[in-house]
């Protein structure tokens, strides 16, 4: 595709002969907010490190802006579970921030002043800059969010690819983090996103890329999010099955008060 | 002060700087235990290069040992992450065993009259290091031990100093350096490598056990007192200096090993932060 972010072509990836991932084939568009959504163990979070190179592929290749990872590794910013560390490392929100800062090409040398003023330009665009000095295990979990948003905003990139950013963040946080992308998306950028909120997969994202193991569905949410779609993805999983049906429910009434629908 | 006393506890502040500068890294990315391992696993290195070279003064010692030291992470991480047997468990094999064959090896191929033996291997002697002086002309210039640790410091120096972004994000979030393009395999390589190189620089003087006490109580009690990495860095090196200051001098009023001593003075500087820290926190609230 021309104008696509993201093209994986047959990719496969395995855990010790079990795959995890199989012959995934779709392509993204440019300059939307992205879901990649589909029960635990479906390959969500594996899927997000195949197309970041960050674990072996057992078959197959990603491209990013039609071109191989290496050469456009600075247009791809990563946002991490915010579980995978440890919070109680001895940095401060600028100091996390500033990471994203850190090149291969800069490694051994000094930040410079544009970094830093890029660093907290970030920072006010997280709304975070009263706290630029607090230890970051003094924070609350959506302010660590917002931390690991920055961090990714400050490497300019043009594609951002964020693990599970709604999780264990309260709603204000969430309607924090849902207005930054949005505003995100308005200057031009990518938003790829792991969801597993199926009940708010239609207010939040304009494409969605559904996935179990296999590769069900992927396009315009309004397109792809059916029933059917669903019980495939989920299917197996009783429990879901009541809230397929909330979702169909809610299309019918969509949830206006949180007021993001349209966009 | 005398020149002897000085020579000795010039060798012991030097190393416990080296460890504790590893060390902070160690503890921030909770693979201490890796670190134990290391200190073990080096032994059938030394052992060999000892049989080959028959002197601890080579270079063909450090590069066994830092062999050794890098073969141990790549075992513990092949068990854990190929075989899928829990982390502990795997460092648990691993340096056993490999300390195990060094000790057969020692016990077979050397004979009474060495240098190395098991007791060194596993307490060192620090206050005898003073001993082997290098005389250059009609001058001084130092004990062999000091001059084999001062490179192996000098190199962790300039490492932490250029290498200070890289392993603080390392240290932080691997993965997330990873996709930034840091070449994070290459980093660990020369870390653990130099963990190894230090605690094999370490082995004559305070031995196989103690050097773990180095690696982890002067960062640990750094930790507990700062939450900036570049405080934690300094203040680890300075617990370090002292217990090594206070160490020695208790070591010579009640006359026992003087590496022991500075383990069980750091472990008393860790405690009293400890409390301390708690005594602030419950006033506080």
């Amino acid at each position: 595709m021309e104008n696509s972010s993201i093209e994986v072509h047959n990719l496969s990836v395995s855990y010790q002969n079990v795959p995890v991932l199989w012959d995934i084939d779709f392509s993204l568009p440019k300059g939307q907010i992205v879901g990649i959504i589909g029960p635990n163990g479906s390959g969500k979070s594996t899927l997000l490190k195949a197309i970041m190179g960050l674990i072996p592929l057992a078959s197959g290749n990603v491209k990013v802006l039609n071109k191989n990872l290496s050469l456009v590794r600075d247009q791809l910013a990563y946002v991490p579970q915010r579980e995978t560390v440890d919070w109680n490392f001895p940095a401060s929100v600028e100091d996390v921030v500033l990471m994203g800062r850190y090149k291969k090409g800069n490694l051994f040398r000094r930040l410079t002043k544009i970094d830093k003023v890029i660093a907290q330009e970030s920072i006010e665009k997280v709304k975070l800059e009263k706290y630029r000095d607090r230890q970051i295990s003094q924070l609350s979990g959506g302010q660590q969010q917002r931390v690991f948003i920055a961090r990714a905003l400050a490497q300019g990139a043009s594609i951002y690819i964020m693990d599970e950013p709604f999780v264990g963040v309260d709603m204000a946080t969430e309607k924090t983090i849902l207005d930054l992308l949005i505003q995100m998306k308005e200057d031009g950028k990518t938003i790829i996103i792991v969801h597993h909120d199926i009940q708010t997969v239609s207010n939040y994202f304009d494409y969605i890329v559904m996935l179990n193991t296999r590769l069900i569905a992927h396009g315009p949410t309004n397109e792809v999010l059916t029933e059917e779609n669903l019980q495939a993805t989920y299917g197996g999983q009783l429990n879901i099955i009541s809230k397929i049906q909330s979702i169909i429910k809610e299309k019918e009434f969509p949830l206006r008060e949180k007021g993001f629908e349209d966009k | 002060m005398e020149l002897n006393d000085f020579l000795t506890l010039l060798t012991a502040i030097t190393i416990a700087v080296s460890c504790s500068l590893l060390g902070c890294f160690l503890v921030l990315r909770k693979t201490v235990m890796v670190g134990d391992a290391i200190s073990h696993s080096v032994l059938p290195g030394i052992a060999i290069a000892y049989l080959l070279s028959s002197s601890f003064n080579s270079v063909f010692m450090l590069i066994g040992a830092a062999i050794f030291g890098v073969f141990t992470t790549l075992i513990i991480d092949f068990f854990h992450k190929k075989l899928k047997l829990q982390e502990d468990a795997s460092i648990g094999i691993t340096f056993t065993w490999l300390f195990a064959i060094g000790i057969i090896i020692i016990t077979l191929f050397t004979n009474s009259n060495t240098d190395l033996d098991q007791d060194c291997v596993l307490f060192g002697e620090l206050s005898s290091t003073f001993l082997d002086k290098i005389i250059v002309g009609e001058y001084l210039i130092g004990t062999r031990s000091f001059w084999m640790i001062f490179p192996v410091f000098l190199i962790i120096l300039v490492f932490i100093l250029f290498g200070y972004k890289g392993l603080s994000i390392i240290s932080f979030n691997e993965d997330y350096a990873k996709s930034l393009g840091i070449n994070v395999g290459f980093i660990n390589l020369i870390f653990m490598s130099l963990v190894s190189v230090t605690t094999v620089m370490s082995f004559e003087s305070v031995g196989a056990i103690l050097v773990v006490g180095l690696l982890v109580i002067p960062p640990a009690t750094a930790y507990l007192i700062t939450n900036k990495l570049k405080r934690m860095l300094i203040y680890s090196c300075l617990l370090a200096i002292t217990s090594c200051i206070i160490g020695f001098y208790l070591s010579i009023l009640i006359d026992v090993t003087a590496s022991s001593i500075i383990i069980v003075v750091s472990g008393a500087m860790f405690l009293f932060a400890f409390f301390i820290i708690n005594i602030k926190k419950m006033l506080n609230i």
